[in-house]
């Protein structure tokens, strides 16, 4: 099989560029800022990109580079908790019901099939009506609504491999339910959940711009990409950058993720040799 | 075949039936009170155990749920707190804004998504294939309420062809309630068709490899008839199974764009019974709509038995 380079695959490279750049944004964030994303100026309000403002300042003369920046922190807890939830829910209902069969995975799969009734949003919806609306809101929503994919996966992988004949050697060399499935079913199942999981980021921080514009998410002063959309909506006729800068954050970091996690998937499978 | 359909009927069933215990569970059961968490902090002792008895919340749960579900399959969801109407007759009075919301967006997805997967497919490797596919990934990184507002930019505040939001009922005529829906499902069914040209790309671009597309080729069938009658069809499988997924997809989308484009429909609803804690809102319209996705799946998983026999035998 050819050796494949990495870098010469134009889409990843793309990907992994425009995610590096904002793994250095969030991080950067933390340190360092243009200007105080929660510092008001009422006499720079609504202003376009300038000199000492490069995006622009929103309604209350905050900076818009510094809100950019520090809510790029907001997207990438959220997407990798949530995706963590999804996962680890998901994997763990799709390892019982594949490798228990029986009534048992009959009656996990209901329950993924009812999950996935529910969208991050209709999940987000009900929470809020009970709990306050907030960061965990979104994680636990957009997490629930990764369920499905992670336990359909894993439960596939797992009645594939527990007919193979590693999996009945290592069960007549005396190995308990535990040890077959943690050291030889579940290393053998996981390529087809690190790429699922890899799509799953840049779908949580869209699904968490859209909570938070929706104000089931993020809570304002807190910067996050979506909030500062729903905030800017109110003033698209006297200053269009407001809106058009957190909106570019977002597209361009979905696409870089898209990007990186298309590329992965090309790299790692065989099949596009 | 009847056999496939029971066994799915069965599987729909008790779907619902798990879908309704959790609506339950998140709205009756972790508030600890709803009577509490409804009236605030401002409702006193006598005011809360009134509204607990009244909404029958004394009762143990799985006598609540059971009264509550028999109810639902009746068409009676509550009554809401904030309107003093009943629920199912708000649901009811709002579908007329979401549904065609949704169709419409559907129709945007499949009309923009099917012709543009097919062109990619069959120019693959070429110049009209790599623009398909540079659209459809930008399609996908945009969020939807973002290209909401871009086009309300566009075409409400620098165009002023049409108002940025409001919808006036389908009682002030078909074409203004359309033109209302138009913006909001362009923005969603633009969204939804990105992913569904890279699904048609892939299925055509299968099925083209497939050895009967090569016989049909060498026999000397025109182009057309190829990709129309012999790749097309074929193809189609998998694409109906994305479609029915981003049907599912477009009901929560259509909950966003109500909010950008200030429509009337289901999720406003919703998001208005939040603020005013009006939790039979909540719980019915949370019912309806994860009901209403998982039929959805259902119908789909039924025409993916019907268009590949293979899938019910299995």
């Amino acid at each position: 099989m050819p050796r494949r380079r990495p870098l010469r695959h134009v889409t990843f490279t793309l990907g992994a560029a425009i995610t590096l750049a904002l793994i250095v944004t969030a991080g950067l964030s933390l340190v360092y800022t243009p200007a105080d994303p929660l510092a008001m100026s009422i006499a720079a309000r609504l202003q376009g990109p300038t000199g000492a403002h490069p995006f622009g300042t929103d309604h209350f003369g905050r900076d818009v580079l510094s809100r950019v920046m520090t809510g790029a922190v907001t997207s990438i807890a959220v997407g990798l908790i949530a995706v963590g939830i999804g996962a680890g829910v998901g994997m763990l209902l799709g390892i019982l019901g594949g490798y228990l069969g029986g009534w048992v995975d009959e009656a996990l799969m209901r329950l993924v099939d009812a999950v996935q009734g529910f969208p991050a949003i209709l999940s987000a919806l009900l929470f809020t009506a009970v709990f306050a609306p907030g960061v965990l809101v979104s994680m636990v929503a957009i997490g629930i609504a990764f369920v499905p994919a992670f336990a359909r996966l894993a439960r596939g992988s797992f009645l594939t491999l527990r007919e193979r004949e590693f999996v009945a050697a290592a069960r007549a060399l005396g190995g308990g339910d535990p040890r077959v499935v943690l050291r030889h079913i579940l290393p053998n199942a996981l390529p087809p959940l690190i790429v699922q999981a890899t799509t799953s980021f840049p779908v949580a921080i869209l699904a968490e711009a859209a909570l938070a514009y929706l104000g089931l998410g993020t809570q304002p002063p807190h910067p996050s990409w979506g909030l500062m959309l729903k905030e800017a909506q109110n003033f698209l006729s006297l200053n269009p950058w407001f809106a058009v800068f957190p909106g570019g954050a977002i597209a361009l970091t979905v696409l870089g993720l898209n990007l990186l996690g298309d590329g992965l998937r090309d790299l790692l499978d065989p099949r596009t040799v | 075949m009847r056999r496939y359909v029971a066994r799915r009927v069965a599987a729909l069933a008790a779907t619902l039936l798990v879908v309704s215990a959790l609506v339950f569970v998140v709205v009756r059961v972790l508030p600890g009170d709803p009577a509490a968490l409804i009236m605030g902090t401002e409702g006193s002792p006598e005011a809360t155990a009134r509204l607990r008895e009244s909404m029958g919340l004394d009762r143990p749960l799985a006598v609540q749920y059971l009264d509550w579900i028999l109810g639902a399959l009746r068409g009676d969801l509550g009554r809401s707190i904030q309107y003093d109407l009943p629920v199912g007759e708000l649901i009811v009075s709002r579908l007329p804004v979401t549904l065609p919301l949704a169709l419409l967006a559907a129709a945007f997805m499949v009309l923009l998504a099917i012709p543009l997967g097919l062109y990619a497919a069959t120019h693959h490797r070429r110049s009209g294939d790599y623009v398909a596919m540079v659209v459809s990934q930008l399609g996908i990184s945009i969020p939807q309420f973002w290209s909401g507002l871009l086009l309300i930019l566009l075409f409400s505040v620098t165009l002023g062809w049409v108002r940025s939001g409001g919808f006036d009922g389908w009682s002030a005529g078909v074409w203004p309630a359309v033109r209302s829906l138009l913006l909001p499902a362009a923005a969603l069914g633009f969204f939804q068709a990105a992913v569904l040209v890279r699904a048609t790309r892939s299925a055509v671009l299968d099925v083209l490899r497939e050895d009967y597309v090569r016989t049909a080729r060498a026999k000397g069938v025109s182009e057309r008839l190829v990709v129309g009658k012999h790749t097309l069809r074929n193809a189609l499988i998998p694409v109906v199974t994305v479609a029915g997924i981003q049907l599912g997809q477009l009901v929560a989308g259509a909950i966003v764009l109500e909010s950008v484009f200030a429509l009337p429909g289901l999720g406003r609803l919703a998001l208005g019974a939040i603020g005013a804690r009006d939790l039979p809102v909540v719980q019915g319209v949370a019912l309806f709509v994860a009901s209403a996705i998982v039929v959805i799946n259902f119908a789909v998983d039924l025409a993916y038995g019907f268009l590949d026999p293979r899938i019910r035998y299995e």
